[in-house]
C-alpha cells in the first residue's frame, strides 16, 4: 500500500457510498505507468508522500491575488469554501450558486450528482473524490436564463502548516437554452506543496451554452489532479479554453460525451511547461449522436527539464454519422532537457464522417528567428514574441473579447517570466 | 548641452569601445568607406561559397551586384547580416569603421544595416505594427535613443505609408502572414522605410514579382534615396534595373567580384548572359 493511501485511510470516516469508493480506491491502489492512460505521468513521487486533511476553517490568506477577480465569484482555500472571501453580488436571477457542503445539508436531490460511480480501476482519483469531497461549487442555471458577466470560480492553494490534501466536486448545470461563462482560476498564494484532487461535471441541456475558461497558475510546489466530465444534450454548446501555466505536476482530464444531436465541442487549450513541471492534459471525446462536432486547438511548450503530455482522443460511436472531428496540437520544445509527448487518437465507428488530427513537435524557427533579429529584436525579444504567436491561436476561441484580452495576459506574463532573457 | 570642454575631457579619458553602438566613431566618408568587404571567404557546411570577395560602398551610392544561380548572391545578403552557420574563413568586412563580422545579427541592425529578404518570413500570429515598434524601440534603445510611443510610432508609420503609397490593412495584418509574394516584397521595403536604415540590402527582391509589382517595389526603394543612405542591390536579372539605378554594377561569380563597372555593364550582361564571364573564373584565369 502506498504512502498516500495510508495517510487517507487513516482519516477517513465516511459510510455507504463513501465507504465504497474509498474500498475500490484502496484496492486498486494509484495508477502504475502500466496503466495506459498514465503512461506518461508517474504517480510514484505523489505515492510516497502524505497530506494532512484540509481543514475547515480554512487557514489566513495573502488575498491580493483575488484584487483582479470580480464578484460574483466563489473562493476555495485549499479545497474548502472560504465565505468571507466569496462574494455573490451580481449573481443574475435563475443563477444559482452554492458551496457544495450547504447543498449537502440540503435536499438530497440537489446533490444527486454525486451519486456517479467510477468503475475503471485507474480511476482511482474519482473514487477518491467519491469517498473524500465535501466541498465545491453547485451552479445551476433555469431554464432559458442568460447570465451576462463572467461568474468566477476560485481555488487558492494557501501555505497551511503542513502539506494537505483536498477533495473537491463541482456541478455546471445549463438547463434548457441557458447561457452562462465561468472562469476557473487555479492559483497558488505562496509556497506550499499541496494535493488538490477536482473533478467536475458539466450538464448542459438541449440549446444550452456555457463558456469555461481555466486558468491554472499554481505555485511550482503543487500537485493538482484535475477532471472535467460533460455531456451535451441536443444543439448544446460548449467553449472552453484551458491554461496550463503552473503547479509541479498538472494533470487534466476533459471528457466530453457528445450526447444530443448536433452538439458542439471547442475546447482549446495551452500547456506551458518549464523548469521541472510536468504537463499532462489528457482529452477523451465521444462523439455519440448524429451531427456532432468537436473542435480541439491545443498548443504545447517545454523548456528547461520539464515535460509536456497531450493526448486527444477522439471517438465517433457507430450512428453518429455527419460528424465533424477536429483536432491540433502543435507542440514546440524549447531545451534539449525537455520532453514532450503528443499523441492523437482517433477511432470512427460510423460512416460519413469527416475527421482530421494531426500533431507536430518542433522547434523554434531559425529562419524567423533570424528575421527578427535582422530587424533589431534580441534573442530573448525575438524567442518571446514567436513563443507568444504559437500560443495565441487557442486564446481567440471564447469569442468574447474581455475574456480573450485576460487570457492574453496570463499567458503573456507565465511567458515573460519564464522565457529565459 | 553640450560644451566645448565636456568633449575635449571624454576625447582625453574615454577609451573607445569600437563596437559600443552608443559611441558611434566619427565618421569620415572620406577615410573609411560605409561598407568595406575585404577578400572575404565564406564557408557553409564546409563548401566555400564566397572566395575572396572585395567590395566598397559609399554613403548615397547604389551598388548592384549581379551573378547566375549559385554565385554566391544570397550568400553575401546573409553572411552581411549575421546569419547563423556562415563561416568566415578568410578577409573582413566593416560598417563604419567597425568590425562587422563581430556582431550579433540585432547589433548589425542598430548599426544601421538592414537586409531585405529574398523569401520574408511569416509570422502568423504577431501584429506588423506591434512587430515593427518592437524592432524599431529595440534598435533607437541599443543606440542610446529615446524610444517611441505607440501613437508617436503610428504617426511615423502612416507617413511612411502615404510615401510609398501603400494602403493601411498592412498594418493590422500578422506578420507576411498569407501575403502574396508581391505583398512580401513591398511589406520588406516598408519595413526599411520606416527603420531607415544607413545601408539596405535588397536580396532579390525583384524574384516573383510581376512587373507591376515590381514598378511598385522600385518605386518605394527610390523614394527612400538619399544622400546618406546607401544600396546593395543583390539581382539575377538586369529588369530591376530599369527601375533602380544604380551607380555601380558588379559581377559576382564563383564566389568573387569579377567585373565591375556603371549601368552600362547590367545592359551588357542583359545582352549576352553570363556565358562570357565563364573564363574568367577559369581555373588559370583567378589569381589567388
Amino acid at each position: 500500500m502506498s504512502a498516500l493511501l495510508d495517510a487517507l485511510a487513516a482519516e477517513f470516516h465516511g459510510e455507504g457510498a463513501r465507504r465504497e469508493a474509498f474500498a475500490a480506491a484502496l484496492a486498486s491502489g494509484l495508477p502504475t505507468k502500466r496503466a495506459e492512460r498514465w503512461k506518461y505521468t508517474s504517480l510514484h513521487a505523489l505515492e510516497q508522500r502524505t497530506f494532512t486533511p484540509s481543514a475547515s476553517p480554512s487557514v489566513p490568506v495573502d488575498a491580493t491575488g483575488l484584487a483582479g477577480i470580480p464578484a460574483p465569484r466563489l473562493v476555495f482555500v485549499n479545497g474548502r469554501f472560504d465565505g468571507a472571501l466569496s462574494d455573490e453580488r451580481g449573481l443574475p436571477e435563475g443563477v444559482s450558486l452554492r458551496p457544495l457542503a450547504a447543498s449537502l445539508e440540503g435536499d438530497p436531490r440537489e446533490t444527486a450528482f454525486l451519486a456517479r460511480r467510477f468503475d475503471d480501476t485507474d480511476e482511482v482519483f474519482a473514487r477518491l473524490n467519491a469517498a473524500f469531497a465535501h466541498d465545491g461549487a453547485v451552479l445551476r442555471v433555469a431554464d432559458g436564463v442568460h447570465g451576462d458577466g463572467p461568474l468566477h470560480l476560485v481555488f487558492l492553494g494557501a501555505p497551511a502548516a503542513a502539506d494537505v490534501a483536498w477533495h473537491a466536486r463541482n456541478l455546471i448545470e445549463l438547463r434548457r437554452g441557458a447561457s452562462l461563462t465561468v472562469v476557473e482560476h487555479h492559483f497558488g498564494t505562496g509556497g506550499h506543496a499541496h494535493f488538490g484532487n477536482l473533478l467536475t461535471h458539466v450538464h448542459l441541456a438541449a440549446g444550452a451554452r456555457l463558456l469555461h475558461a481555466r486558468v491554472q497558475h499554481e505555485g511550482t510546489g503543487a500537485t493538482l489532479i484535475a477532471r472535467t466530465d460533460a455531456v451535451l444534450a441536443r444543439e448544446a454548446e460548449y467553449r472552453r479554453v484551458d491554461l496550463e501555466l503552473g503547479a509541479g505536476l498538472s494533470r487534466h482530464e476533459l471528457n466530453v460525451r457528445l450526447e444530443g444531436g448536433g452538439a458542439r465541442l471547442l475546447a482549446n487549450g495551452v500547456l506551458l511547461a518549464d523548469g521541472s513541471r510536468h504537463l499532462d492534459t489528457r482529452l477523451c471525446v465521444e462523439h455519440i449522436a448524429r451531427d456532432t462536432s468537436c473542435d480541439l486547438v491545443w498548443r504545447g511548450l517545454a523548456a528547461d527539464r520539464s515535460r509536456a503530455v497531450f493526448h486527444g482522443g477522439i471517438t465517433i460511436r457507430a450512428g453518429a454519422d455527419g460528424s465533424d472531428a477536429r483536432l491540433s496540437n502543435k507542440n514546440l520544445l524549447l531545451s534539449e532537457g525537455a520532453e514532450i509527448d503528443a499523441q492523437p487518437v482517433l477511432e470512427i465507428h460510423a460512416d460519413e464522417v469527416k475527421a482530421a488530427h494531426g500533431a507536430t513537435v518542433g522547434r523554434l524557427d531559425e529562419t524567423a528567428m533570424f528575421y527578427l533579429r535582422s530587424r533589431g529584436l534580441s534573442v530573448a525579444d525575438a524567442r518571446r514574441l514567436l513563443i507568444g504567436a504559437f500560443c495565441r491561436e487557442p486564446l481567440r476561441a471564447p469569442g468574447d473579447a474581455a475574456l480573450v484580452t485576460m487570457l492574453e495576459a496570463r499567458v503573456e506574463a507565465a511567458l515573460a517570466a519564464s522565457v529565459p532573457a | 548641452m553640450r560644451r566645448a570642454h565636456d568633449v575635449t575631457h571624454r576625447a582625453r579619458s574615454a577609451r573607445y569601445d569600437f563596437n559600443d553602438p552608443r559611441f558611434p566613431i566619427p565618421y569620415f566618408p572620406a577615410l573609411h568607406p560605409m561598407l568595406k568587404i575585404d577578400n572575404l571567404h565564406v564557408r557553409i557546411a564546409g563548401k566555400d561559397i564566397l572566395k575572396g570577395l572585395t567590395l566598397e560602398v559609399q554613403p548615397g551610392q547604389v551598388h548592384a551586384v549581379m551573378g547566375p544561380n549559385g554565385a554566391g548572391k544570397s550568400t553575401l545578403g546573409y553572411v552581411l547580416a549575421g546569419r547563423e552557420g556562415y563561416e568566415v574563413t578568410q578577409g573582413s568586412a566593416t560598417f563604419e569603421g567597425r568590425d562587422l563580422l563581430a556582431l550579433e545579427p540585432e547589433e548589425r541592425a542598430a548599426a544601421g544595416l538592414f537586409l531585405a529578404f529574398q523569401y520574408p518570413v511569416e509570422i502568423p500570429g504577431v501584429n506588423n505594427t506591434y512587430f515593427l515598434r518592437a524592432a524599431f524601440n529595440a534598435q533607437r534603445k541599443a543606440r542610446g535613443e529615446a524610444e517611441l510611443d505607440s501613437m508617436q510610432f503610428l504617426r511615423r508609420v502612416r507617413e511612411k505609408l502615404q510615401v510609398l503609397h501603400l494602403k493601411d490593412d498592412l498594418l493590422q495584418r500578422g506578420v507576411n502572414e498569407g501575403f502574396s509574394g508581391g505583398e512580401k516584397k513591398r511589406n520588406e521595403i516598408f519595413q526599411l522605410a520606416v527603420l531607415e536604415p544607413k545601408l539596405a540590402i535588397l536580396d532579390e527582391t525583384d524574384s516573383g514579382l510581376d512587373i507591376d509589382a515590381l514598378r511598385n517595389v522600385a518605386d518605394g526603394v527610390n523614394a527612400l534615396r538619399s544622400p546618406e543612405r546607401a544600396f546593395l542591390v543583390v539581382t539575377h536579372y538586369q529588369r530591376l534595373l530599369d527601375y533602380i539605378k544604380p551607380d555601380f554594377v558588379h559581377v559576382l561569380a564563383d564566389g568573387r567580384i569579377v567585373e565591375s563597372g556603371g549601368p552600362e555593364l547590367a545592359l551588357e550582361l542583359e545582352e549576352h548572359g553570363y556565358a562570357w564571364i565563364k573564363d574568367r573564373i577559369a581555373p588559370g584565369a583567378v589569381a589567388r
